[in-house]
């Protein structure tokens, strides 16, 4: 167990595996819907975008595929690998296990962000979207660790567990309430009946120019956390462990924590706050591949993009005629798992 | 290594924690950090470390200052182990050593073959190899201790910088760390509560109120002359034919009173 295999395969069995699993989540999305769509349909119309010969496709088929299947589907993987890397890196930087971008308030802080340059203005194109959802989200993080930091006291040590969260839960109250105080104020009931269903967590408006944003954003994000994975690994015994290792700590937390609310405040300025993804993934993988990042973010991208692949597909059929919000699906799969971490962790540190 | 600690003063939110301190640890050389709680052993041992900066003073080990060394740099010259650093994280033993190489690692020198020897005699010499598939979290004080420091040898440094590394743990694992620190032919520095465990240093400097107060042998420096001021306690000595130094006992003092 000691040496680089994952569950006693080799790493290139692992990833071969790991990419058949993603074809296969990114195939059942494409398939599955209120009008199921045969694999060989799908394979026409990707040679016909591709300008590949291919036999004629029904248009209403290929538009649904084309327009709207497989775009949902790349948001939400790219979204899933965001989310989900985000959780790792807010959970090894703080040290903490429940951390999150949801639980923490970024998502709320980013939501935030998001509807006021939505509404107040500011030319609200995706990017500046995007820039105030990131503003947005290093503002609740300020925020939440200032809050953490002021409930701790002069006391040594990491802060605790239960004082991040309250922070958490106090940072994304009140940005929950800037933002419907922006509602209020400002939109029309149109306007405000559009935002709340975003907000909590929505895919049927991802398009391709969405896909343009998300998957390079996600993409850098991932490389730059995969390139920190020594040092994250290096916060296993608290910063100054990690600084008496030759690790530039301030540089790396400021790196990686704009990271994280970059991705955040990416996706959730496309897609709204989905939460539990950030918990829930990088947990599972812990148990699948261990702790060390070199193999722990690389699975927690994958998993990650994945999960949301299927929590869509179940979101858009669970209920037929009607599409569920996807933050309900992984809400309910995260809830109980929060639980779980939350009585693991206490008892750890009381045994 | 040869260590310089010249001037150094430091305050934290306004209070002063060391004022005016300046000492030398010669190449091999083992020194004891003693003084009472509060005294600035743990934060001198840190100013060392280059983890924290001081107001003014330097720090300077062999020829290069420690504020002008990369922390890289440091981390290769300096180890350090802090009281009881602990993890939520169930890491096992062998990859809690391996974090030792962290400072000689990158991109270009990925782990390998001679960092795996490094890592398999450090946990050989702490006597930890046994546990190599351990979770950390599942070991005693002890071992946990053991682990720490066997990743500080993974991290080869020329000066060990130990802050209470015995603190918590038993007679048994007490006597161990500090057998280990007196084989030491490395440059060590330790902050030590129980002041009969700094005979076997080389040299002890006796820190109250952060300021040094004595500095020098052990058997100069741990007497009650030096002792029963900063501690408030009345020293003994007594020789026995066991050691070759004496034993110290404490009682309670009245001078003060």
């Amino acid at each position: 167990m000691i040496e680089n295999t994952i569950g006693g395969l080799k790493p290139a069995v692992s990833i071969l595996i790991s990419l058949v699993i993603l074809m296969g989540a990114l195939g059942a999305a494409l398939v599955i819907g209120e009008t199921p769509i045969p694999l060989y349909t799908i394979w026409n119309v990707l040679k016909i975008e591709a300008g590949y010969p291919a036999p004629e496709v029904n248009p209403i088929d290929h538009g649904i595929l084309w327009s709207y299947r497989l775009p949902r589907a790349i948001i939400a993987m790219a979204c899933g690998v965001s989310l989900a890397l985000s959780g790792v890196v807010l959970q090894a930087l703080l040290r903490n296990p429940l951390s999150d971008p949801y639980i923490l308030g970024l998502s709320a802080g980013a939501s935030t962000g998001a509807v006021a340059v939505a509404i107040l203005g500011f030319g609200a194109g995706m990017l500046s979207l995007s820039g105030g959802a990131f503003i947005g989200a290093l503002l609740a993080f300020g925020f939440v660790a200032w809050l953490a930091r002021l409930s701790k006291g002069n006391s040594p040590g990491a802060t605790s567990s239960l004082a991040l969260l309250l922070a958490g839960v106090a940072g994304a109250q009140l940005f929950h309430a800037l933002t419907a105080l922006i509602i209020a104020k400002s939109a029309d009931a149109n306007q405000a009946r559009g935002i709340m269903f975003w907000m909590m967590g929505n895919l049927s408006g991802s398009r391709w120019p969405d896909v343009y944003l998300a998957v390079p954003i996600a993409m850098i994000g991932a490389v730059i956390i995969y390139l920190h994975s020594r040092a994250l690994d290096a916060m296993t015994f608290g910063r100054e462990a990690a600084q008496s290792m030759g690790i530039r700590t301030s540089w790396v937390m400021t790196i990686l924590i704009g990271t994280a609310a970059l991705l955040t405040a990416v996706m959730v300025s496309l897609t709204g706050a989905i939460g539990f993804v950030g918990l829930v993934v990088p947990h599972a993988m812990r148990f699948l591949v261990g702790v060390r990042h070199v193999l722990l973010i690389p699975a927690t991208a994958l998993a990650g993009g994945v999960f949301l692949i299927i929590a869509d597909i179940i979101a858009r059929t669970l209920i037929p005629g009607q599409s569920l919000p996807i933050g309900v699906v992984t809400a309910l799969v995260g809830a109980p798992a929060f639980a779980i971490i939350l009585v693991r962790s206490s008892r750890a540190r009381t045994s | 290594m040869h260590v310089q600690v010249k001037n150094i003063s430091l305050s934290i939110q306004q209070k002063p924690i060391l004022k005016d301190v300046s000492l030398e640890i010669e190449s091999g050389q083992s020194l004891a950090l003693v003084g009472p709680n509060g005294s600035g052993k743990s934060t001198l041992l840190r100013v060392i470390a280059g983890l924290l900066k001081p107001d003014c003073g330097q720090v300077i080990v062999d020829d290069n200052e420690v504020g002008n060394l990369s922390p890289r740099k440091l981390a290769q010259r300096l180890g350090f182990v802090s009281q009881d650093a602990s993890t939520t994280d169930a890491i096992a033993v062998y990859d809690a050593v391996k974090l030792g190489r962290t400072p000689w690692l990158s991109l270009m020198s990925p782990f390998g073959s001679k960092d795996k020897k490094i890592v398999e005699n450090a946990m050989c010499e702490m006597a930890i190899s046994g546990y190599a598939s351990q979770q950390f979290n599942t070991l005693s004080g002890g071992e946990r201790q053991r682990v720490h420091i066997a990743r500080v040898l993974a991290q080869t440094p020329q000066i060990f910088l130990l802050d209470e590394p015995t603190n918590h743990l038993d007679i048994h694992h007490q006597i161990a760390i500090i057998d280990w620190v007196a084989r030491q032919s490395t440059t060590v520095a330790l902050a030590l509560h129980d002041l009969n465990h700094a005979f076997v240093c080389d040299r002890v400097a006796v820190l109250n109120k952060g300021q040094l107060v004595a500095y020098g042998e052990p058997k100069a420096v741990l007497v009650s002359d030096v002792i029963d001021p900063v501690f408030h306690v009345a020293t003994h000595q007594t020789t026995t034919t066991h050691f070759d130094h004496p034993i110290l006992t404490f009682a309670k003092s009245y001078r003060d009173q």
